[in-house]
């Protein structure tokens, strides 16, 4: 390693690849902009305006489980579109989009000290073939036939046959078409952040001085490039069963007693395919979620995140492991139990990097100092809210427990808590966290602690009592359960219950929305460093920080993210930028 | 407090060797990568990507084609030109993969003379890579034309698994679609290159930056992947 002091680094730290595109009118500012953090926001606000038709779908689900047989309009196939859309949008283009699209793009580049992304044209184009992929989607909900109702695993061959609504009408192809449209897209802007973080850091700032934020969307990125080919593969096979009749995964079938010209497909391949892409996503959403976490309690509880190298390896081991799991979605496929069990045991060897990461966070807490701002509370609501979804995750993933538990409302809790309610948690911790800098303005606190408590307790209230619903053997997906033995009085009531929590729940959110537009204007004035944090995003000249982050020249990086309360230093935090020795820093040599 | 670790970029101090070197790069600041290009990094992540596409691909094959249960077409037959009143197994796309591997020699001697600023050599040897590249989409349209006319269609054939066509038409034409936009893109290189863009740093009409010689090895970068997985699938549909 060449060891250069910093006096020798004089020259400013300015990468000669680096020249920015700088706009000339209205157009090229705000809309047609090359400025991550405009794409970021655009990525945002769009992934957001698409999760509010998913949460109207969750509420019309919830009214038709809760109150069975009362609202004429929610048909079998409707509940069945609902459900489809709803848990596609949530996965892809409300999580992916906004961990990724927003906050990568407006968090990376100002976190490694660069002044943008590498490409910021194929940047911008990223989000517009973002804004294609959902304008398609939103498109099928008005095409005939309605949106596609096959599940938002979309499994062959009920996705493309008659019975399920939009099988044979546009819905499906709409659906795939968008999702090759979001997979184009993604791939622009996952190139991006890749190859930022790798080639475009400032001076000083090395792998490990990253803050975990930028290693867990960075390691998604990388896990996102890599798993979302299969789902291409699959997307465009199941295209042309469709449109062009092959039979990739149609077998021999027969459809309202006839014979269809299908024959010698294998649906379990697109269960393969799919959840080769599958089970990455749910770490692709979890990883940025898990980095997010670590620098809020880090920061809130002005302590250093402990055990930084144990953190940044769990990371990477997760997101590898992650790749050799994917049957563990496909046990009740009549797969060889060989596989079942080394699905098995690769599933809880995860365990072992997640729980690394959860004691640390602990651990990072302990004898810190506290703050209990919302994005505090977001963060400690988010593990124990991890900690809860993960632990039915062993039940899931061990196949005597799982078979019996399969296609149970005991699924529906597990991933809800775990891959819904806590990266959602994660997004509006950050969002309450990084509001400050991107707008100059705090949210508003009163109604940040009633969008919490609303938020938290009620997603305790709904997905709890589903735990329960799915061992007393109520099967998921099902419109109608009222004539079912199994549908006791009692849980019946506990259906009803949590469908008035769901709408309580949604309505804080829009709460939350209220409060986002509100703030602007006129939330209190945040200053350029409102949480007193260390990372580089906080230490730019100006807030919002201007195109191009960093003024004049870029910030020279002298250590790691965490040097909070740092024995023997006058402040309780000492930003990366800031040259000198401080006392004792925990930063590992 | 450790020492703060700076480093040059493109510095010239004598690193070490092996995965000791690999631990230098990836421990200090600003690249992981010394000496690549954000635009050569990023094409050989794509590659990455892309190369889980035709891994997905061909591996969806190989399934389709081991778990069927009606006979599998075979390839020395249906590959096969009628020439001079005798079957000639594979002889197109012999041709084919011949003129396709031509087209990475004259790409890696455009990068070249790229770097030799030879300015009228490069853009001939780009069109000339073009060119080769536009044969080769050219006869694999014949080829596709002529399964057609024997009766191979996406959805079945005349001689077995109707998964053939299916993976055939799919597989070949992902590729075919590389090789297509590879042309047109080399054309555009060829182009700037002609008019003494990268001499003179003219920015691009969409992205407004600088191009630099080395657009040229990144477009070479693209087109030997594309050469590679030609191979494999040359390999397994026609070699098996």
């Amino acid at each position: 390693m060449v060891d250069i002091t910093p006096a020798d680094a004089v020259p400013p730290a300015e990468v000669g690849e680096m020249e920015l595109y700088h706009p000339h009118s209205w157009w090229t500012k705000y809309v047609f902009s090359q400025d991550a953090k405009v794409i970021a926001i655009q990525y945002s606000a769009t992934a957001t305006a698409i999760g509010m038709v998913a949460l109207v779908l969750s509420w019309l689900m919830r009214l038709q489980l809760g109150f069975p047989g009362t609202f004429d309009f929610i048909t079998p196939e409707a509940y069945y579109q609902f459900i489809t859309m709803h848990g596609m949008i949530m996965v892809i283009y409300l999580l992916t989009a906004l961990f990724l699209g927003g906050f990568g793009n407006y968090l990376i580049p100002l976190m490694v000290g660069a002044r943008d992304m590498v490409f910021p044209y194929v940047n911008m184009l990223s989000y517009w073939i973002y804004l294609l992929a959902v304008l398609v989607l939103v498109s099928s909900f008005f095409a005939p036939g309605g949106p596609t109702g096959a599940g938002w695993t979309l499994y062959p061959p009920q996705a493309i046959m008659t019975g399920t609504p939009g099988g044979q009408d546009w819905g499906i192809i709409l659906m795939l078409v968008s999702l090759i449209l979001f997979i184009i897209g993604f791939t622009m802007g996952g190139l991006n952040y890749v190859v930022t973080v790798l080639q475009a850091r400032t001076r000083g700032m090395t792998l490990m001085r990253l803050p975990l934020t930028v290693w867990g969307i960075f390691t998604a990125t990388v896990m996102a490039l890599l798993a979302f080919p299969a789902l291409f593969v699959a997307c465009v096979m199941m295209l042309f069963d469709r449109a062009l009749g092959t039979s990739f995964f149609m077998p021999a079938i027969v459809e309202m007693g006839e014979q269809l010209q299908h024959s010698g497909g294998s649906p379990i391949l697109f269960q393969h395919l799919f959840w080769f892409f599958g089970h990455p996503e749910v770490y692709i959403v979890a990883l940025p979620a898990f980095g997010i976490v670590s620098d809020l309690i880090s920061t809130h509880a002005r302590k250093n995140i402990f055990g930084y190298r144990m953190m940044v390896w769990a990371i990477v081991g997760i997101g590898a492991l992650s790749f050799v799991v994917w049957a563990h979605h496909m046990y009740v496929s009549g797969m060889h139990p060989y596989f079942g069990f080394f699905f098995a045991t690769t599933t809880l060897i995860i365990a072992v990097p997640t729980a690394i990461k959860v004691y640390n966070w602990v651990l990072t807490l302990w004898r810190g100092d506290i703050h209990l701002t919302i994005p505090m509370l977001f963060a400690l609501a988010f593990i124990v809210t991890f900690v809860n979804g993960g632990l039915t995750g062993l039940f899931l993933g061990n196949v005597v427990v799982d078979v019996p538990l399969s296609d149970t409302m005991f699924v529906v809790a597990h991933f809800h808590m775990v891959m819904g309610v806590a990266p959602i948690l994660v997004i509006f911790g950050a969002i309450y966290h990084w509001y400050p800098k991107v707008t100059g303005r705090m949210l508003n606190e009163t109604l940040g602690q009633f969008h919490f408590w609303v938020t938290f307790l009620g997603a305790y209230l709904i997905f709890f009592p589903m735990h329960y619903l799915g061992l007393v053997g109520l099967p998921r997906r099902y419109a109608e359960l009222t004539d079912m033995t199994i549908m006791t009085e009692s849980a019946h009531h506990l259906n009803s219950f949590i469908s008035i929590m769901a709408f309580m729940v949604g309505f804080a959110q829009i709460v939350f929305l209220f409060n986002l537009i509100w703030s602007i204007r006129h939330g209190r004035e945040a200053g350029g460093n409102p949480w007193r944090a260390t990372t580089l995003e906080w230490q730019t000249a100006e807030t919002p920080p201007t195109h191009g982050n960093f003024g004049k020249d870029l910030p020279i990086v002298y250590r790691w993210a965490y040097d909070y309360s740092v024995p023997g230093a006058k402040e309780d935090f000492i930003p990366q930028n800031v040259p000198g020795s401080f006392g004792t820093s925990k930063e590992p040599a | 407090m450790a020492e703060t670790t700076l480093t040059h970029i493109g510095q010239t101090e004598p690193r070490p060797a092996g995965w000791q070197g690999i631990a230098t790069d990836w421990s200090s600041d600003q690249r992981a990568f010394k000496n690549v290009s954000w635009g050569k990094a990023m094409m050989w992540i794509f590659l990455l990507s892309d190369t889980f596409i035709f891994g997905c691909f061909l591996l969806s094959y190989m399934t389709a084609r081991m778990s069927t249960r009606v006979p599998w077409p075979n390839p020395s037959e249906v590959f096969a030109l009628h020439i001079g009143g005798s079957n000639v197994p594979l002889i197109l796309i012999a041709i084919m993969t011949f003129v396709l591997i031509s087209s990475s020699g004259t790409m890696a001697m455009a990068v070249n003379f790229g770097y030799r600023r030879d300015r009228r050599k490069t853009a001939i040897l780009m069109l000339l890579t073009a060119l080769l590249g536009a044969t080769f989409v050219g006869m694999q349209a014949f080829e596709w034309t002529k399964l057609i006319s024997e009766g191979v269609r996406p959805w079945g054939n005349p001689w077995g698994a109707a998964q053939f066509g299916s993976t055939f038409f799919m597989i070949t034409g992902f590729h075919g679609t590389h090789v297509t936009i590879g042309v047109i893109f080399l054309i555009i290189v060829a182009r700037k290159v002609w008019r003494g863009d990268y001499d003179i740093g003219r920015p691009g009409f969409f992205t407004s930056r600088k191009g630099h010689y080395e657009s040229v090895e990144i477009m070479g970068l693209y087109w030997h992947f594309v050469d590679l997985v030609w191979v494999f699938i040359f390999a397994f549909f026609y070699l098996w």
